[in-house]
């Protein structure tokens, strides 16, 4: 008891510590041993309903009825029609939304930061709108505006950027909607970063120093901010990997929807797939939570997994 | 507000001037967002109260969308969308917060960070691969399902009950991410405080604890009922159209295999979302900002 409370105010009094205990002998010592009891067998259930879908899920992928073991769920994998492609399109989707969403957020918030910090509240409204709108909503939208270019525009040069977004090779419509979708999180990641640095007075160093503006924020802030960039890098890679409604939903065929086209015909694979895919998601998380060492990005990474597509 | 700010924010003020027009800076994100994200929703909302005649091209304002939206099938999706989520937002948080409160305070830091990490991977567990690791597990001819017969037992996946047992695997590591740091919150000190002042467990609980958790608990459940409602991959991949759920709606609608009209109708649909969703931030934002009193 003592020990849990570092807030005691006379270190001479030990014995005095001890009074609270002896002074209700009835129900603290029968207390006691209740909260053990029940810690265990809720961390058990909740570690069983955890553990046992991950367990069976490999089990399936492994354990064919009537044939015993084999992994031919996983070595087939990588001949498997369309699985390079599909994996190909949804890393360079990610790669394309990561460059995006980082060119577009990392100088509007060393912007803010810096020199408009009246502009902040509009920044972070902007930034953190796309939390509002579900993923299904906002791709009616952009349904919509899809159907504008052959109807209304088929005879002017804008007509051939509806076109062009749209390219099966590499949809940058995706690119787009998957930058909006990776904001918030973005947005939280670095703001975090830049909470736990000084910008202006780094900046000011530096520009004293007689630093270019370019070379303040590439050689002095970026540095500082590898910790939230790699979290918001991350944070977007999973997302872009795991999206399947928007995707699915404009025809196009990264990851997800693959995973989603073949579990019809190859059931194993689709499942041996996923479990693989959670593999790359979470190795990334942890490696994520384990480079987040400052108290403020590890704080701001449980913060920024709130809202991945599911 | 004045809660979170740090006192560097009083030094940007003061060295504002040293910026050369660093607003320049914030118009590409402000440009983007107002393209990629205005202009779609923009058109969303216009077509859910809009009608355009394909024959003559005039397009008139109309409530017939809307109305259709909040009718019949459509109507059935979306109070299922809401008793789903609701029921798992209810059942996650609490389980969440019971999950949550064993590990704080078992004050074993081991225990403990392994769990924050367990949770936040587990709380990205959205999505296609949830489904499938669910179907491969307790599906028609999963591993559990096999093991112990659940489908004699009246078990069935594609099912509400089965898509609330797939919801719950995210939300409830959802949480115990939210709700833990509201328990390490509640300090030792004034259990103790509240114990030597002669108070119960349950006198403490109802004067001390609930109320410093009051803000936490809503918002957890409101993040969570958000959560659940705008999930569509999973649910797509699990149930296809077996459960009315209203993104499984808008979804079928935007691919076209049904009567024309119908495209409004989910663009109606997508904004009756929007609303709901709305009203469900309305609430978290803040709460999170009143309970981030507590969290420092």
């Amino acid at each position: 008891m003592a020990a849990m409370t570092p807030t005691t105010r006379h270190p001479d009094t030990a014995p005095d510590t001890r009074a609270p205990d002896t002074g209700a002998p009835a129900r603290t010592p029968a207390r006691r041993p209740r909260p053990g009891i029940w810690r265990g067998a809720v961390l058990a259930l909740a570690g069983a309903y955890f553990l046992i879908p991950l367990v069976a899920s490999f089990v399936f992928t492994v354990h064919v009825p009537g044939q015993g073991i084999t992994f031919e769920a996983y070595t087939e994998l990588l001949s498997a029609d369309g699985f390079t492609k599909s994996l190909l399109l949804s890393l360079g989707l990610a790669a394309a939304t990561i460059a995006l969403s980082l060119l577009l957020a990392v100088p509007a918030l060393v912007a803010v930061r810096i020199g408009s910090p009246r502009l902040r509240p509009v920044v972070e409204v902007m930034c953190m709108l796309p939390l509002v709108v579900p993923p299904i909503a906002l791709v009616t939208g952009i349904t919509t505006v899809l159907r504008w270019g052959p109807e209304h525009l088929s005879r002017t040069p804008l007509y051939q950027t509806f076109i062009a977004v749209q390219n099966e090779k590499f949809p940058v419509v995706l690119v787009l909607a998957y930058t909006v979708l990776a904001l918030p999180f973005v947005y939280r990641s670095l703001d975090a970063g830049l909470r736990a640095v000084d910008v202006p007075t780094l900046a000011e160093a530096a520009r004293s120093c007689g630093a270019s503006w370019p070379y303040v924020v590439l050689r002095v802030l970026l540095p500082n901010l590898r910790a939230s960039l790699a979290g918001a890098a991350f944070l977007t890679l999973a997302l872009v990997l795991g999206e399947f409604t928007i995707a699915s939903l404009l025809g196009f065929r990264p990851f997800a929807v693959w995973i989603v086209s073949i579990s019809g015909a190859q059931a194993r694979m689709s499942v041996a797939v996923s479990i693989l895919s959670l593999l790359i998601t979470w190795l990334l998380l942890i490696a994520l939570s384990r480079a987040g060492t400052t108290p403020s990005t590890a704080a701001a990474a449980p913060a920024t997994t709130s809202r991945k597509e599911s | 507000m004045s809660s979170t700010t740090d006192p560097r924010a009083a030094d940007g003020t003061r060295r504002r001037r040293r910026g050369p027009r660093t607003w320049l800076a914030t118009l590409p994100l402000l440009t983007f967002t107002g393209l990629c994200f205005g202009i779609p929703l923009g058109a969303m909302a216009y077509g859910a109260v809009t009608r355009t005649d394909p024959a003559s091209g005039a397009t008139q304002a109309t409530g017939e969308h809307l109305a259709r939206s909040l009718q019949g099938p459509y109507l059935a999706s979306l109070v299922g969308s809401v008793q789903l989520s609701a029921l798992t937002a209810l059942v996650g948080g609490v389980l969440g917060v019971v999950i949550a409160q064993a590990v704080v305070t078992s004050r074993s830091a081991g225990l403990r960070s392994a769990t924050l990490t367990a949770s936040g991977v587990l709380a990205n567990f959205g999505g296609v691969p949830l489904a499938f690791a669910f179907i491969a597990t307790v599906g028609i001819s999963g591993v559990v399902t096999q093991l112990a017969d659940l489908t004699d037992l009246g078990w069935n996946l594609y099912s509400f009950t089965g898509l609330t047992v797939v919801y719950l695997y995210f939300l409830i590591p959802l949480m115990v991410l939210v709700i833990a740091p509201a328990l390490d919150g509640l300090r030792p000190q004034w259990r103790e405080a509240a114990q030597s002042s002669g108070a119960t467990g349950r006198q403490f609980w109802l004067h001390v604890g609930l109320p410093v958790l009051a803000p936490s608990l809503l918002g957890g459940f409101v993040l969570l009922f958000g959560t659940a409602f705008a999930a569509h991959a999973t649910a797509a991949a699990l149930v296809g159209g077996s459960v009315p759920l209203v993104t499984l709606k808008i979804a079928d609608a935007l691919s076209g295999n049904v009567l024309t009209g119908q495209e409004n109708v989910a663009l109606a649909l997508g904004l009756d979302m929007i609303l709901i969703a709305g009203l469900v931030m309305a609430v978290y934002l803040p709460l999170q900002r009143r309970s981030a009193r507590w969290l420092r």
